[in-house]
């Protein structure tokens, strides 16, 4: 599959006693939508967090589009291209929301560092503009002048969405994107994060709601304490009796 | 009136969570719905700014504070908080350690009037140009940590600096003594271009001796080059990072910045500041010790900085002032004083309530600090200037939620 944007070899993580992850293969193909699941405490988000660069892995790689990512800063992974969305939305809880999705914005035009003391912030209509559109996209435009802290969980979530797409990533990694919303902004959410994939953004996702995976996801891996039992396309995965094992904890 | 409908869709838009509208419209743009623009404003804040600040002479005379000398007090102490709450009310990073900028701007002024001349314009930029690169080893130490850990990194290296200007630096600080200029310090530029000082030897600018009025005029000078300058970083992209590293450092980090070179950098600046405050203090008396670099000196910015309002623009410059006020004019009440005040009452009443103040005035002017300090923290959060916008808005009508912030600017 030389077509993996992502791929993750031999990766093994273990915390004190505890192995978090065991031998973890995974490779995610451009543009497609990858969805991970498995019961709680399986190592879902321990695998996003190794590919963020947030935790690094006891072995094994992470290579993103042709560069070995692991053991690299989070700032410097996410210039390569990868953005992510956590489970708890991690805002900026002080700014206004369009200063949110702004501040992604300079990162991307910018790179890690820039000193911009005496330029102006309103002189910035361009990023402003396409702050607005993101904002407009995730129905959050009414609110840009709000602070991001008077927010519901929901909209949090979207605030964030919003600040990963705005850097246009090559790799967007989802963790549990719809937990805490309403059914009509579950949907709203899965029509924008199709929508994204219209435009040829690779997606990884973790999530629970079978109904957002399916709809979703073009291949799912199953990981259940901390290896990957599984993989397919969403019809193989739904008939697999591994993963019905592991689900409903099925007698051996 | 096209205008009031918008303004009324937007505010509507902001307060009203169900309200739907074809949305794209919202934001104003151009000329015809934003009646000013945030950079029109700043612009009447530096002219107000201006305004006040050189009228000083003229409004402080009912407070009894219009003489030079405490003028230019609120002047350097002003520059000196301004900075310190460019790193403080930004980045929210409490530094412990800013008397050393000052002290060591001090010094590296008093260097410079004994080195090269006495022209005050080598001592301002040398006086930076030290206190910047102290800021970028006590910075590159400090800001591996952050919150308490870094207040305490930088108190624990401000109070190195103090003693060791008591101590093995002796040659360099002159210890207890303190630096001073002398008659027969070499003075190279001077003597190159052939300038004779006479009498007391005083900071000059072209002739111009810094002392009295031409000394405050400076000061304020320089306050308001300050004040713009902290004005417009507030106002850039990068004042807006530096919002957002204090917001969430984490999703500062996932978003792709690196927050070591802005903190660095903004402590840099923040340290220059306190190097420019500290040769203000070395040219107005050329004399520089250690004791300005100790942590009641720290302290005291910090307080300054707080009781005006962190992160506000000119909370700390007000902040400042009421404390140097205090220091000066109300520590030099004493009974006699307050007896005249109130010699309007009744004898007996009249010597009750002088009994009753006389602790909080005088000596005890510490004490009525203490207790304004501790209603502002409690009641005002915000300083002062939470203060001043409450009442503000109170006065406008309870406020009628029509902020006259502007959206990018909302936020603070």
């Amino acid at each position: 599959m030389n077509n993996a944007v992502l791929h993750v070899s031999e990766v093994q993580k273990s915390f004190g006693g505890l192995r978090a992850l065991t031998d973890i293969e995974l490779q995610v193909e451009k543009g497609k939508t990858h969805a991970i699941i498995g019961p709680n405490g399986a190592g879902k988000s321990t695998l996003l967090n190794v590919c963020i660069g947030r935790l690094p892995p006891d072995s094994g790689t992470v290579t993103f589009d042709g560069h070995l990512i692991t053991g690299r800063p989070p700032y410097e992974i996410n210039q390569l291209g990868v953005a992510r969305v956590f489970q708890t939305p991690e805002i900026f809880p002080d700014l206004s929301l369009l200063q949110n999705v702004m501040v992604p914005a300079f990162a991307k035009r910018d790179g890690t560092f820039r000193m911009s003391a005496l330029s102006s912030l309103e002189k910035e209509t361009d990023l402003r503009d396409e702050a607005e559109k993101l904002l407009e996209d995730v129905g959050l435009l009414q609110f840009y002048a709000k602070l991001a802290s008077s927010l519901s969980r929901g909209d949090k979530r979207r605030l964030e969405l919003a600040m990963c797409l705005i850097q246009h990533p090559k790799l967007l990694l989802l963790d549990e994107p719809t937990a805490g919303m309403s059914r009509h902004d579950t949907n709203r959410t899965i029509d924008l994060l199709k929508q994204i994939k219209e435009r040829g953004m690779t997606k990884v996702i973790i999530e629970h709601d079978m109904h957002v995976v399916f709809s979703l996801a073009d291949r799912i891996s199953v990981l259940a304490q901390g290896k990957i039992i599984a993989e397919g396309t969403p019809d193989e995965v739904r008939g697999s009796p591994r993963v019905q094992e592991a689900y409903l904890g099925g007698a051996h | 009136m096209v205008k009031k409908v918008i303004q009324k869709i937007r505010k509507a838009a902001i307060s009203d969570p169900d309200f739907e509208v074809s949305t794209r419209q919202l934001p104003p743009r151009g000329p015809e719905t934003k009646p000013m623009t945030p950079v029109d404003k700043d612009w009447i804040a530096i002219v107000a700014f201006t305004i006040i600040i050189l009228a000083m002479p003229w409004w402080l005379q009912p407070l009894g504070a219009a003489y030079p000398d405490l003028m230019q007090k609120f002047a350097i102490y002003g520059i000196f908080a301004l900075g310190f709450n460019l790193l403080f009310g930004l980045t929210g990073y409490l530094s412990f350690g800013h008397a050393a900028f000052l002290g060591v701007g001090s010094y590296a002024a008093v260097w410079s009037f004994k080195l090269f001349t006495m022209n005050i314009i080598p001592a301002v930029l040398f006086a930076m140009l030290v206190a910047g690169v102290l800021a970028v080893v006590i910075g590159f130490i400090s800001l591996r940590r952050s919150g308490i850990y870094f207040s305490i990194l930088t108190l624990a290296l401000a109070q190195m600096c103090y003693n060791l200007a008591y101590s093995v630096l002796t040659p360099i600080t002159n210890g207890e003594t303190g630096l001073r200029v002398l008659r027969d310090d070499p003075r190279y530029l001077d003597a190159a271009f052939g300038t004779e000082h006479q009498g007391v030897l005083l900071g000059s600018l072209f002739g111009e001796r810094m002392v009295g009025y031409p000394g405050f005029y400076l000061c304020a000078a320089l306050l308001i080059i300050a004040f713009y300058i902290a004005l417009r970083i507030m106002r850039s992209p990068y004042g807006m990072m530096l919002r957002a590293i204090k917001s969430n450092q984490n999703r500062m980090i996932y978003t792709g910045f690196n927050p070591r070179p802005y903190m660095l950098t903004i402590f840099i600046i923040s340290g220059m500041y306190a190097g420019l405050a500290g040769a203000l203090l070395a040219i107005t008396d050329p004399l520089a010790g250690a004791e300005r670099m100790q942590w009641t000196a720290s302290g005291e910015v910090v307080l300054m900085t707080i009781l005006g309002g962190a992160g506000t623009i000119s909370g700390p410059i007000l902040g400042a002032a009421i404390i140097k006020y205090f220091e000066n004019i109300f520590s030099a009440l004493n009974d006699s004083a307050l007896a005249s005040a109130f010699s309007f009452l009744p004898h007996s009443v009249q010597e009750f309530v002088v009994t009753i103040l006389s602790p909080f005035v005088g000596e005890g002017w510490h004490l009525t600090l203490g207790l304004l300090f501790m209603v502002i923290v409690i009641f005002l959060p915000g300083g002062i200037m939470e203060g001043i916008r409450r009442t503000y808005r109170f006065l406008r009508g309870h406020g009628r939620g029509s902020k006259s912030q502007t959206d990018l600017q909302a936020a603070e």
